[in-house]
């Protein structure tokens, strides 16, 4: 079972106490109406699912019910980098070269 | 003297406590301190069982929880838990043991033929044989290779045993108690961290218990155990866990222990579980598994009798136990030497030493002389004799060019074995540490650490008393650093004695045999042979993945511990490629096998799962209502009266709620509390329907879709304030709703204004529904003007209801006149079984979910996840209506627009009525165009619910047909195996098409 920082609740958890809702930084288009087809489905359904660092939404389901985003590592499955929602993507390849190191 | 082989004095069982105890139903004795293992030994019992698949005689190989051989059934609390190791089995008074995989008796077994038709049944070959014809293989060669192969027989009964579970947090954990792990938890908790010291074994001290000829601190090892012990145990900062076995070694330093509490016991407190389940969460770990011997692969070295050098060595100091009179032995490597010296000394006979090297060393030679030993070098064993213990062994002298000379044969009881050490690497690999190879040692030794751990001692190969002490306090020290930036540097016990030896070995030993008839095993538990492995790869498998599965080496409970370096290396020379090229296969948890019954814990029966209940629930139990299980909810599925079955139940509650009034608990249906400026805006965005302009005090039916178009909710929508709205959501999906409104909320729209709430627990919900509805409930509610101008069909309005306060909706999905009252969670039993009273008068009834499914069927109206499966829109179920079609978005706008959704030929929602009345269609029942269809031909769609509708006297159906909108009045027909069944598609409404009894 994982440990995860809850950056609002400011401590380290089980995860039984959270729940992963897939990759971060999708963002829903703010004028759905002006999306041609591919681009909807490319929101709806296409992931980047990479093995390596990897931004995923998680929420703090069982504790203050927030949402925050994580880079995990879907290889060791380590978490690299918690921050809180709206903050920028972080560069994974600098992630991944930091961890290798 | 009833056991034989116990010698005179020594060991560290208790003389003077007797015990009795049986084994296939013969009573023998052993003592406090015995494993099973050791007592039969004791009574000179070797044959246990009987193998796997050629049903050959098996006696003790080991002393360890390696065990592959020593497999048994204990009979305890009426019922038998097989597959126990007798090594781990500790005896206690009338223990009862049976051997397994025999018949009809341990002594003469019929499955022993297989032992002589061997040369047909080679590796892979039930994969090659039973595969024609394919009938025969449910009903002829399953059933009959089940009951010949395999090991014991499972429980009858439920396990009556219980099971503790504990959560526990420590600095340090130390896994393993032999001399590495003892000087770890010293040494760390001297620093003061919180450390947790466990072993699988009844006793501290590993190998020390068995160590005779060496001294620590000036003492006997075992004295220096009992001391170390005490002193770990008197500190507060650690815990000392026998019995107990790291099984399972998670991400993040999170460790699996199984702790066994009671099974050793005669007479257990009932109040304790029979095993404890410790989930670890460790800063640090020191593994300190040791290292296990491994059996020299030589043909027929799998005869009772013969045992690995360590534990004949284990049973006699430890144990007091002779494994026999006259004892050859054979190895690779010095530490066997030691083995043949004690047994010297506690005068049995060793006759022999065949060592395969060509010079062994000279002080060991000069010691085996002078205890007249005869000592053979560049001597292997070719095979052995005897048919249910060993009698002699075949020696053969290794020849310089390789092939082996017969070099006669010994008379012998018992031959002890060694091919060198193998370090027990299991839970380094299961925290995801990749081993690397020693070529030095000649083994796979832990390389870099990938969690907070490291090994200590012979798990990571490293040999010697004084050495592995060292190793042991520097990991400790290292460990608490590391957990708790303390460092104390303990005082280091000095050892004399117990050196490191030289020597060892891989793979199968050279012989003069005729190899095509000779068996040399390499895995003991699952029969597997040096033959085996060389066919393996004869017929083209190369990977050692491959091999494995193929032959099953290393599949045994002991996860290859045993065999995988000797598979390893023959698989490595019939490949012709080196041993660190052929790879290792991975080691699994758990570590040994693990019960069930330490999984689930207390989650079973009551516990397995919580039960949500209504405040109707007792009032449903004294009046008999049925349930059904919704999810975790009761709800009472129908009310039969004396004599009715559930059909007859259900068509007069359906009917008395169309002629009178029906009372339904509607308390398990979701219910989400909007509130805040934004509150509206923030429906209008996540349902399909117009929010904004809803009045205060009415209703409206909300649709929910996900982003890609599809229904996935719906419920009513009350407003009860510019800024509050009461939510409903159906009862499986509320969770799933309120989850999706809280990540729009927070991720795509944090700039609205809105608090949202889970309300679905603060209500309880009558629904009052029949013509005679407003009678029932108006003597009850108070401010709230009922008459249907002031409160008219999707209304809601707070008042009270018997003085309590009360949101009262006018909504049905019955078709009929109909109220949901929602009080305070508290009041829902005094509502319930005030609205029970009252609607005798007017001859009311109770009513279930299944008269509620049929009287919504006959209205037409859809239940989410039962006529939608999660591919449908609100067109397909003739709901456009519900989509407000001036909204610039909401979830799901553009996703209906997709060309899929819109194209032409999508399934619709529509009736179904059989041409004959009283048929019943099946639910999920095709549809087809033609009547007989040819086989494959794709169907038109599927009946989605049929119920007997007693308004109409006749069945109905709903169903999901391609293009079905059009195909109304045209016949459709359900092919079943008793024949097709005509169907005319209809509508979806069968009742009160124009809703006029809702408006009344």
């Amino acid at each position: 079972m994982l440990l995860i920082y809850c950056p609002y609740c400011k401590v380290e958890r089980a995860e039984t106490e959270f729940s992963c809702r897939g990759e971060a930084h999708v963002a829903r288009p703010d004028d759905p109406e002006k999306v041609t087809d591919e681009d909807w489905v490319g929101y709806l359904y296409m992931r980047s699912n990479t093995k390596g660092p990897y931004a995923e939404r998680w929420r703090h389901i069982h504790g203050c019910g927030r949402f925050f985003n994580a880079v995990r590592d879907t290889v060791s499955d380590k978490f690299l980098k918690i921050y809180k929602t709206g903050e920028a993507k972080p560069d994974l390849e600098a992630i991944a070269k930091e961890a290798g190191k | 003297m009833s056991q034989p082989f116990r010698t005179e004095k020594g060991g560290r069982i208790d003389r003077s406590n007797q015990l009795t105890f049986s084994f296939d139903g013969e009573e023998m004795q052993g003592h406090t301190g015995d494993t099973l293992a050791s007592a039969l030994l004791a009574n000179g019992v070797h044959l246990v069982g009987r193998s796997f698949k050629y049903h050959r005689p098996r006696g003790i190989l080991t002393a360890g929880s390696e065990e592959p051989n020593a497999l048994v059934g204990i009979y305890r609390k009426g019922d038998q838990t097989p597959n126990l190791r007798a090594t781990q089995v500790e005896l206690y008074q009338d223990l009862e043991a049976i051997s397994q995989n025999r018949f009809p008796s341990l002594g003469f077994d019929v499955g022993a033929i297989n032992d002589f038709v061997a040369p047909f049944i080679p590796a892979g070959f039930y994969y090659k044989t039973f595969m024609w014809p394919k009938s025969f293989w449910d009903k002829v060669y399953e059933p009959v290779i089940r009951a010949a192969a395999g090991l014991g027989k499972p429980p009858k009964n439920p396990d009556l045993d219980h099971y503790g579970n504990l959560y526990a947090h420590c600095d340090v954990l130390v896994a393993g108690s032999g001399p590495a792990g003892l000087a770890a938890a010293l040494a760390a908790a001297e620093t003061g961290a919180k450390v947790i010291l466990c072993d699988e074994q009844a006793e501290f001290g590993g190998s020390l218990l068995t160590e005779e000829n060496a001294s620590i601190d000036g003492k006997k090892p075992a004295d220096w155990v009992d001391e170390t012990t005490a002193r770990l145990g008197a500190m507060e900062n650690v815990t000392l866990l026998s019995r107990t076995t790291a099984f399972g070694y998670f991400a993040q330093n999170y460790i699996a222990l199984a702790e066994r509490v009671t099974e050793h016991l005669t007479d257990p407190d009932p109040k304790l579980p029979r095993e404890r389940l410790w989930q670890v969460r460790a800063k640090e770990v020191v593994i300190a598994a040791g290292a296990i011997e491994r059996p020299l692969v030589f043909p027929e070295n799998d005869r009772p009798g013969i045992l690995l050098a360590d534990a004949g060595r284990t049973y006699l100091n430890r144990y007091g136990v002779k494994i026999g009179h006259q004892i050859v032995v054979a190895t690779a490597c010095d530490t066997a030497w030691q083995a043949a010296f004690d047994l010297v000394d506690h005068g049995v006979e060793v006759t022999t030493i065949a060592d395969m090297r060509e010079a062994p060393p000279e002080n060991l030679i000069a010691i085996a002389e002078a205890r007249g030993i005869r000592v053979e070098a560049g001597c292997v064993v070719t095979g052995t004799m005897g048919r249910k213990r060993i009698k002699t062994a075949l020696l053969g002298r290794l020849m310089p060019s390789g092939q082996v000379a017969s070099a006669g044969q010994v008379e012998c009881d018992a031959l002890l074995m060694s091919g060198g050490w193998t370090p027990t690497v299991s839970l380094y690999s299961q925290s995801r540490g990749k081993v690397i190879w020693d070529g030095d040692n000649g083994a796979y030794v832990p390389g870099k650490s990938v969690q907070n751990e490291r090994s200590a001692g012979a798990s990571k190969s490293l040999y010697g008393l004084q050495a592995t002490l060292e190793d042991g306090y520097a990991a400790g020290e290292e460990a608490a650093n590391a957990a708790i930036g303390k460092a104390k540097k303990t005082i280091y016990a000095v050892a004399t004695g117990g050196e490191a030896g030289t020597g060892g070995t891989l793979g199968a030993l050279p012989h003069d045999r005729n190899a095509s008839r000779v068996k040399a095993f390499v895995d003991y538990q699952n029969d597997v042979t040096a033959k085996d492995v060389k066919l393996a790869v004869r017929e083209g498998m190369q990977s050692i993945e491959h091999i494995k599965r193929y032959t099953t080496t290393g599949m045994a409970t002991d996860q290859g511990r045993l065999s995988n370096m000797n598979a390893l290396s023959i698989a490595s020379g019939a490949l012709d490629r080196p041993m660190t090229e052929v790879g290792l296969t991975t080691f699994r948890l758990p570590f040994t096998p693990t019960t069930f019954g330490l999984f689930a814990g207390v989650a079973r029966g009551a516990f397995f799962d919580p039960v949500r209940k209504t405040l109707s629930h007792d009032w449903v139990v004294e009046n008999g209502g049925v349930y059904e299980d919704v999810g975790q909810w009761k709800r009472t599925w129908y009310f039969p009266r004396p004599g009715e079955d559930m059909h007859a139940a259900v068509a007069r509650e359906c009917a008395t709620v169309r002629e009178s009034v029906g009372l339904f608990d509607a308390s398990t249906l979701g219910k989400i509390e909007v509130v805040g400026p934004d509150a509206a805006e923030f429906l209008e965005r996540m349902y399909t329907n117009p929010w904004k302009k809803l009045a205060t005090g009415r209703c409206r039916y909300g649709l929910l879709l996900n982003d890609a178009g599809f229904i996935v909710d719906d419920g009513v929508i009350g407003r009860l304030a510019d800024d509050r709205f009461h939510v409903t959501a159906t009862t499986g999906g509320a969770p799933n709703v309120f989850a999706t409104m809280e990540d729009y909320l927070q991720t795509e729209w944090p700039d609205l204004d809105v608090w949202i709430t889970s309300t679905t627990e603060q209500y309880s919900v009558a629904a009052v529904q029949g013509p005679k509805a407003r009678e029932v409930i108006a003597p009850f509610i108070e401010g709230i003007d009922l008459s249907a101008d002031a409160f008219p069909h999707m209304s809601v309005k707070e008042g009270t209801f018997c003085g309590v306060p009360c949101r009262l909706f006018r909504i049905s999905f019955t078709g009929e006149l109909g109220f949901e009252i929602n009080v305070p969670r508290c009041q829902g039993k005094m509502m319930w079984e005030t609205l029970a009273r009252e609607i005798e008068k007017h001859n009311g009834t109770a009513y279930g979910t299944e008269t509620m499914h049929v009287l919504r069927a006959e209205k037409g109206y859809i239940i989410v996840g039962q006529d939608t499966d999660g591919t449908v829109t609100p067109q397909d179920v003739g709901m456009s209506w519900a989509i407000g079609k001036k909204k610039h978005d909401f979830v799901g706008k553009r996703g209906l627009d997709r060309p899929d959704l819109v194209a032409e030929g999508r399934k619709q929602f529509v009736g179904l009525l059989t041409k004959d009345p009283k048929v019943r269609l099946e639910e999920g029942a095709q549809l087809t165009q033609a009547q007989n269809p040819a086989i494959g031909t794709p169907a038109e769609g599927h009946v989605t619910s049929s119920y007997y509708s007693p308004a109409i006297d006749r069945s109905i159906a709903l169903a999901i047909v391609k293009d079905g909108r059009a195909l109304e009045g045209k016949t459709l027909y359900v092919p079943m195996p008793e024949g097709s069944i005509p169907v005319e598609v209809t509508g979806p409404v069968f009742f009160d098409k124009e809703g006029a009894r809702l408006n009344v």
